[in-house]
Formats: C-alpha cells, sequence, structure tokens
C-alpha cells in the first residue's frame, strides 16, 4: 500500500440482500495519479463507485479516503468530504432548471460565502478550462450531449476537489467529444493535482489517459498494471475485453438450462 | 389456501400503507427540521411559489368563477321556493369561504401544482441530480424539498382565497346582474351572515392543513418515485388519488370540529 495513496479499498465485500456483488477486492490510488476501474456490465464497477463516494457501506472490509474510513463518519463528518470531492455521473445530471452559468455556480453559492463577483469570475474560469464560456448563458437542454458532459465537468471541479469521480464519461458520446473529455480528464487532474478515479467500460480512451487499471469482473479484481502492461497481457480475460472479443472467459452465450437441441425440439 | 392467500394479501398492503405513512412522517419531520435555509434564502421560496402558486392562478380563478355562477343559478332557484331570493349572497359566500373554496382550490392545486412537483423531483431523481446533489454535500430535501413544501404551504391559503372571491365575483353576476336580485340586498346579506373568526379564519386553517397534505404527498411521492418513466408516472398519479381522498377526509373532519363543535 503505498504511502501516499489517498483512496485505499482494504478487502472490501459487499452484497445486495444474499447477492454477491464485490468479494475481497482492495485497491490503491495514488495522490495526483489518474486510475481506471473497468469491467463488463453488472460486473460491480458503479458499487465500488458508491462505495467510495459513501452511499453504500461494505459488508465487510473497509474503503479510506485520506486517511479517514468514509463509511464510519456521520452524516455532518461525509458532507465535510464530500466537499473535497467531485463526481461527474454518466450523463452529467446537470440540474435541468439552471442555466449553465447556474449549475458550475450552484456548489460555491452553497458552500462559501464568495461575493458574487468572484463567483462570476470564478465560473468563467471553470468553464473557459472545458471550452464551453461562451454558453453560460444556455440551458441544459440547449446543449449537446458532449457539452452537457464538459459543463458537468466544470461544474465537478467548481471547488477544486482532491478527489474526482467519473462514472462512465465516454458513454454515449462521439470520437470527438469522447477524446475532447478523455484528454480534459487528464489535463484537469494534472493542473489541480488531483486523483481521478474513471469507472468505465470504454477501454481504448481509457488506456490513453490513465495512470493504473483495474478489470473487475464476477466481483473480484481479475487483472491490473499500467496501460502498457495491459496491452501487452495475455490474461484471457483482458485479452477478450481490450480486443472486444466476442467469445471468451466472458461466454457469449447467457446459460441455459436445456441444450439447444432439447430446446428446439430435436431428439435422437 | 386461497382464502389464507388473499388474507395474506390484505395483511401485506396494511403493512405497507402504515409502513409508508410511517416513512412520509419522517419525510415531513425532516423536511420541517432542514427548513431553515429556506427561510435563510426566501428567494427560492419565491421561485417556487411563482411554479406552483402563481401558474396554477388562472385554473384557480376561471374554476371559482365558474362555481360561483352555478352557485347563483342553483342558489337562486332554490331560495326563490322559499321567497327569500334576497339571501342569496349569504348562501354563495358561506359555501364558497367555509368549503368549496379550500376544497376545490386544493382538488385543484393537487392536479395542477402537486403532480408537477411529482413528475419534477421524480425526473430529478431519474436523471440522477439528486444524487449529484448528495454528493455535492448538498442535501436534497433542504435544497429540493423544503422551498417547494413551503412554497406550497403559503400558496394554498391565498389559492383558496382567490377562488372564493371571483366565486363571489360568479356569484354576483348571475344573480344581480343576469336574474336581477337586488344588489343591495345581495352584498348586505352576505356581509351580515359570514362571520370573520367562524367562518373565514375556519376557511384559512382548513386551506392551510389541506395545502400541507397536498404538498407532503406530493413532494413525498416524487422523491419516492422509482427512477424510471414508469415509475415517474405512478407516483404522479398516486399523487392525484392519494391528494384527492386526503383532502375530502380532512375536510369532514375539520369540519366536524368546527362547525358542529364536535
Amino acid at each position: 500500500m503505498s504511502e501516499q495513496a489517498l483512496v485505499e479499498i482494504r478487502d472490501v465485500n459487499f452484497s445486495y440482500d444474499q447477492r454477491p456483488v464485490l468479494n475481497g477486492i482492495n485497491m490503491s490510488f495514488g495522490k495526483g495519479k489518474v486510475i481506471a476501474v473497468m469491467g463488463g456490465s453488472g460486473c460491480g464497477k458503479t458499487t465500488l463507485f458508491r462505495l467510495i463516494g459513501g452511499a453504500l457501506r461494505p459488508t465487510r472490509g473497509e474503503v479510506r479516503i485520506d486517511g479517514k474510513v468514509i463509511h464510519d463518519l456521520d452524516d455532518k463528518g461525509l458532507y465535510e468530504m464530500r466537499r473535497k470531492m467531485g463526481v461527474l455521473f454518466q450523463f452529467g445530471a446537470l440540474f435541468t432548471d439552471m442555466s449553465v452559468f447556474d449549475n458550475v455556480a450552484f456548489q460555491m453559492r452553497e458552500h462559501t460565502d464568495l461575493p458574487e463577483e468572484i463567483i462570476h469570475d470564478l465560473v468563467m474560469m471553470k468553464l473557459h478550462a472545458v471550452g464551453l464560456r461562451g454558453t453560460h448563458q444556455l440551458m441544459p437542454a440547449e446543449l449537446s450531449g458532449g457539452m452537457a458532459r464538459r459543463v458537468a465537468l466544470a461544474r465537478t471541479i467548481a471547488l477544486d476537489p482532491m478527489l474526482i469521480l467519473y462514472d462512465e464519461p465516454f458513454a454515449g458520446l462521439d470520437p470527438i467529444s469522447l477524446s475532447v473529455v478523455g484528454q480534459l480528464i487528464r489535463k484537469l487532474n494534472d493542473a489541480l493535482g488531483t486523483t481521478s478515479v474513471v469507472v468505465t467500460h470504454d477501454v481504448q480512451e481509457s488506456l490513453k489517459i490513465v495512470d493504473y487499471v483495474y478489470f473487475i469482473s464476477d466481483g473480484v479484481i481479475r487483472a491490473e498494471g499500467t496501460p502498457d502492461e495491459i496491452r501487452a497481457s495475455s490474461d484471457p480475460f483482458v485479452h477478450q475485453f481490450v480486443h472486444g472479443e466476442m467469445d471468451g472467459p466472458l461466454p457469449f452465450h447467457y446459460p441455459a438450462a436445456a441444450t439447444y437441441a432439447q430446446d428446439m425440439g430435436v431428439t435422437d | 389456501m386461497p382464502l389464507i392467500k388473499s388474507v395474506r394479501g390484505v395483511g401485506h398492503r396494511v403493512v405497507d400503507s402504515v409502513w409508508r405513512l410511517g416513512v412520509a412522517s419522517r419525510f415531513l419531520a425532516l423536511t420541517l427540521m432542514q427548513s431553515g435555509m429556506s427561510f435563510r434564502r426566501f428567494q427560492l421560496i419565491v421561485k417556487e411559489m411563482f411554479s406552483s402558486g402563481v401558474m396554477s392562478l388562472i385554473i384557480i380563478g376561471v374554476a371559482g368563477l365558474f362555481v360561483g355562477m352555478v352557485l347563483g343559478l342553483q342558489g337562486y332557484e332554490t331560495l326563490k321556493r322559499y321567497g327569500s331570493e334576497s339571501a342569496l349572497g349569504s348562501l354563495v359566500a358561506l359555501s364558497l369561504v367555509r368549503e368549496l373554496g379550500p376544497v376545490l382550490a386544493a382538488l385543484l392545486f393537487a392536479s395542477r401544482a402537486g403532480s408537477a412537483m411529482t413528475a419534477e423531483i421524480g425526473l430529478m431523481k431519474a436523471t440522477e441530480q439528486v444524487a449529484a446533489m448528495e454528493m455535492m454535500a448538498v442535501s436534497p430535501i433542504a435544497r429540493v424539498v423544503a422551498p417547494r413544501f413551503w412554497a406550497g404551504v403559503i400558496s394554498m391559503p391565498l389559492l383558496a382565497a382567490i377562488f372564493s372571491a371571483m366565486g363571489v365575483f360568479g356569484g354576483y353576476v348571475v344573480g344581480v346582474v343576469m336574474i336581477g336580485v337586488d344588489e343591495g340586498s345581495f352584498w348586505s346579506q352576505m356581509q351580515a351572515s359570514v362571520d370573520f373568526r367562524e367562518d373565514i379564519i375556519n376557511g384559512v386553517i382548513k386551506s392551510f392543513v389541506f395545502g400541507v397534505a397536498v404538498t407532503v404527498i406530493a413532494l413525498f411521492e416524487g422523491f419516492d418515485a422509482p427512477p424510471t418513466a414508469e415509475g415517474v408516472s405512478g407516483a404522479t398519479t398516486r399523487t392525484v388519488v392519494e391528494s384527492s381522498l386526503a383532502i375530502l377526509m380532512l375536510d369532514f373532519i375539520l369540519t366536524a370540529f368546527m362547525f358542529r363543535g364536535v
């Protein structure tokens, strides 16, 4: 475990009712790094994301952020911790009744006593950082999917968080927007000196921008390493995932109770 | 066995209803406890009053006018049999101030503003806006629910008053202008029979209680809605049905205490 780790996940197990989702997860996210957590749909990525955000409590193990066990914090402590975190949701989750400007200014108005003139300048700086200063008067409904994601990114960095969580930041974006968002994640992370955790299943874009990758499957870590190590991996699971192969350790066919011949009524 | 199954089903529904009532009560308590910010930043309440109150003005005003006109017509026909047409003003005003104003305005408020509140919060939940707020360390109860709650509670008595005023005007138009009831007796009878404390204040209390009930139901259903299109649609329907039943039930209870001295 690195001394410089901002997030430490130790032996975390989690179940929804009796259904296990995560089993003995150990991870460490170093300060200033961009880490990707990858895996297929339903592998437990989003559950892990919610555990780091303190929205869920593990059934066993602990999640430490900046030295504090997040699920042991009371409401006040949890809110104080969340003020140091930024979260980018899958489709941005912009407040639809507020303009772009008000969305980015939201946390500043809620958590600080800054005068409006300073908030104005800060919001413009954040929007400029994502290339959308010119949209400050627009409503979220007037933005394209990629622009909405970038505005949400500006809102996420509004209070210069120490940790940014990205939930599927590349989902549903065209190739240009996808590349722009990817590069912004990297550049903003380096400029702010923050730590970023990207939960995604977009392998190619993620490998371009992250420092370290964890692969999750069936609730356990199946592989981990730097992007180069992942690309060179001979592990069948990683190979299937990175190359998008149809069949492999993750089977194409969902298990069926009967054989295909039996289901088709074909008998000898 | 089918009997046991149906009894079990009824039991399950009763337990579920009581559980939901408990959760809704806790929701109301949390809303009241986290209302401080709404009053410190009163513009949040004013903004919601515009959405729920001002935007309901047209339907409330038009409905009040027509209800008053119908009361004028029906009241005149009935009173004429007893030679008491001059009491038309009293009949219209008392019916509106005591019952029809608060009840019908609340029913219209539930359909117009209550359903909109449920749909808005349900969609905020479905599009992760509520979760985003939580992750920004901002309580959705304090920031989203409380301002809407107080906006509804403040708007409801005002809307009921406007409904009653428009109704009295409608009764005047039909009774005095169209039918020809004496204008002096219309107004003087009304003034003599409507008591400020007994009638007007009790009407205001009723509409305040209805405002609390409708707004809490609407907000709770929105907050509790499954984050799907079907879930939001079901929650909106439940808001209108539950609010309407709550208004009529509470009206009976309040009327029994206020006017019959139970």
